[in-house]
């Protein structure tokens, strides 16, 4: 689906891992264009932070490769790491190191110099919102700080490709939303992003491709819509005051999904107005008491669920 | 073996500098690494000192002999001592997940590991200079002029290079902080049996072979000849090849554990 003429940043093909009998990755195949988002989306132990330490060089794969930006990641490792930056999930900071300070050590590593370095270290505090923190250490600051520490200090060394591992886990809303608007921001400026994510909503807000990873399987992979389309109508959601009600009507309708718990019927639906009218009749029919009527169009969570065949049918709230 | 890379020295100079750094914000550290060497060596000489001493050759020997005996001891305890500060700090950040970083940055990769070991040698050396400041206290009196201080000190320093590599390596091997603190308990044990504390003769049949021929003893018999003129024979030799060997073993154990693929 990469637009003809568009370089891609990020293409692995055949990418399979094992630990001992366990298989991590089994042959994922996937390509990122310059400049745009791409969401590796999965549930805990889908293969996701295997998949980017093995792109970011951190882990070499059993089989298949990896080119990023041109440079085969098990060939020219040094090559690579020139061009990326990795945000991982457990937090890459100094916790003994004020923020300033872990922004300075980027530089030098980065080799900036003195002056440059001083500049792009006061830019970057400025832009993450970190200059009132600056001369604190590192391990006093909040979680959603600590991430911004986290992405400034990738930044430092203006990384073409940026991998993100999961980078709003464990995060407030207000962080998160924080997390989206820097990331959007960075994907202006062109870089390509690659970010993992449990979170559908985040997927969907902020990738221009998904691919949707499950036991070390891709299984599906598209834009947003296109995944969505995959999901062939919406639902309509019935809440019944009663158990009783909620009985006659699952029997009623074949392949709705039922909650004992919260007493409600979920039945696949176009969601036009005629397939509405026919489910009102039966309900009528039937004198089935419902208690309130909801019309949902599909979601991602939809889609995750059909895709990796997840064994409770429960809603991620998004 | 040694990657051609030009920024190795840069690089290596700024994670010296790092961990300098972390070292003074967690000053507990060189304090207990200086601290434990000095509770033994008051310990030796005031509890144990006065029996040890007549022990030594000359029944009217006591106290003031005893210091001179084992000062030179307790400055290799000191030296292993330190392996337990620099497993714990390479264990550390290795759990913290800045490492992953440096490994995916174009960095030189010896850069890390240098930084830790050549940080842990002056810690070490700080550490010593304590000690030795201590021992002059309470009355140890080297008989030799500077430039034996010198070559002790030279000396000291190549067996602390030594006793890092391998405590960086010890500190990689397991995947925590806490076992990390204890792998290197060993080497701590080590200089206790050696000719630090009595000579090797008074020691039982294998044990005083052992203690013979352990590596610390020609370094401690080194240091007591440089600062006290006892004779040192091929101890020099065997002192300096033992810490260039270890150097050298617990370097390449390092770069491959530093290498090895994180995670499992």
């Amino acid at each position: 689906m990469t637009a003809t003429g568009v370089r891609s940043a990020i293409r692995a093909t055949g990418l399979r891992k094992s630990y001992g009998d366990l298989v991590v990755l089994d042959g994922i195949d996937l390509e990122v264009a310059e400049g745009t988002v791409y969401a590796l989306l999965g549930p805990n132990g889908a293969g996701k932070t295997t998949a980017v330490h093995i792109m970011a060089t951190l882990l070499a794969a059993d089989g298949g490769d990896v080119q990023i930006a041109g440079h085969d990641v098990a060939r020219e490792p040094d090559a690579v790491r020139a061009v990326i930056g990795l945000t991982g999930q457990v937090s890459a900071v100094d916790k003994l190191f004020t923020g300033e300070e872990n922004l300075r050590l980027m530089a030098d590593l980065r080799h900036l110099g003195k002056v440059d370095g001083r500049r792009r270290v006061d830019e970057l505090l400025e832009r993450f919102d970190l200059v009132d923190a600056a001369k604190k250490p590192a391990a006093t600051y909040s979680g959603g700080m600590r991430r911004r520490l986290d992405l400034a200090m990738t930044l430092v060394g203006d990384p073409r490709i940026i991998f993100l591992d999961e980078p709003t886990t464990g995060l407030d809303p207000r962080s998160r939303r924080v997390m989206w608007q820097l990331i959007r921001e960075l994907v202006a400026s062109g870089v390509t992003i690659l970010l993992t994510t449990q979170y559908l909503e985040e997927a969907d807000r902020l990738a221009h491709r998904i691919g949707v990873l499950d036991k070390g399987v891709m299984v599906a992979e598209g834009t947003p819509n296109e995944l969505k389309r995959l999901v062939p109508g919406g639902h309509i959601r019935l809440s019944f005051t009663d158990a009783p009600a909620l009985e006659r009507a699952a029997l009623a309708f074949d392949g709705a999904v039922r909650d004992d718990e919260s007493l409600t019927l979920q039945i696949p639906s176009d969601g036009r107005v005629d397939s509405l009218r026919a489910l009102l009749d039966r309900l009528d029919a039937g004198s089935i008491e419902v208690g309130e009527l909801s019309v949902e169009t599909p979601d991602l969570d939809d889609v995750f669920l059909s895709l990796t065949g997840d064994h409770d049918k429960e809603k991620v709230p998004a | 073996m040694i990657a051609v890379n030009p920024y190795t020295l840069t690089d290596s100079a700024t994670m010296l500098r790092r961990n300098l750094r972390r070292m003074r914000r967690y000053p507990s550290l060189t304090i207990f690494i200086a601290g434990i060497p000095v509770v033994l060596l008051l310990l030796f000489v005031y509890v144990l000192g006065g029996t040890l001493g007549a022990g030594l050759g000359d029944v009217s020997w006591g106290r003031e002999e005893y210091i001179a005996y084992v000062v030179p001891g307790i400055l290799l305890i000191t030296v292993a001592g330190a392996s337990q500060g620099t497993a714990i700090s390479i264990a550390m950040d290795m759990t913290e997940g800045i490492i992953a970083r440096f490994r995916t940055m174009a960095i030189a990769r010896s850069a890390v590991l240098t930084g830790h070991v050549i940080g842990s040698v002056i810690q070490t050396l700080l550490a010593l200079a304590i000690v030795v400041a201590v021992a002059l206290l309470i009355g140890f009196r080297p008989t030799t002029g500077a430039a034996e201080w010198l070559a002790a000190a030279g000396l000291l320093a190549l067996a602390a290079l030594a006793i890092s590599w391998l405590s960086v390596a010890l500190g990689m091997v397991p995947k925590d902080v806490e076992t990390a603190s204890n792998l290197p308990m060993f080497l701590v044990l080590l200089p206790f049996l050696s000719s630090g504390f009595v000579p090797t003769e008074s020691m039982p049949g294998p044990l005083g072979w052992f203690a013979e021929h352990q590596p610390f003893t020609p370094i401690i018999e080194t240091v007591r000849g440089l600062l006290l003129g006892t004779p040192i024979g091929n101890s020099g030799v065997l002192a300096v090849a033992w810490c260039v060997g270890l150097s050298i073993v617990g370097f390449l154990w390092s770069r491959r554990l530093y290498d090895r693929n994180p995670a499992s």
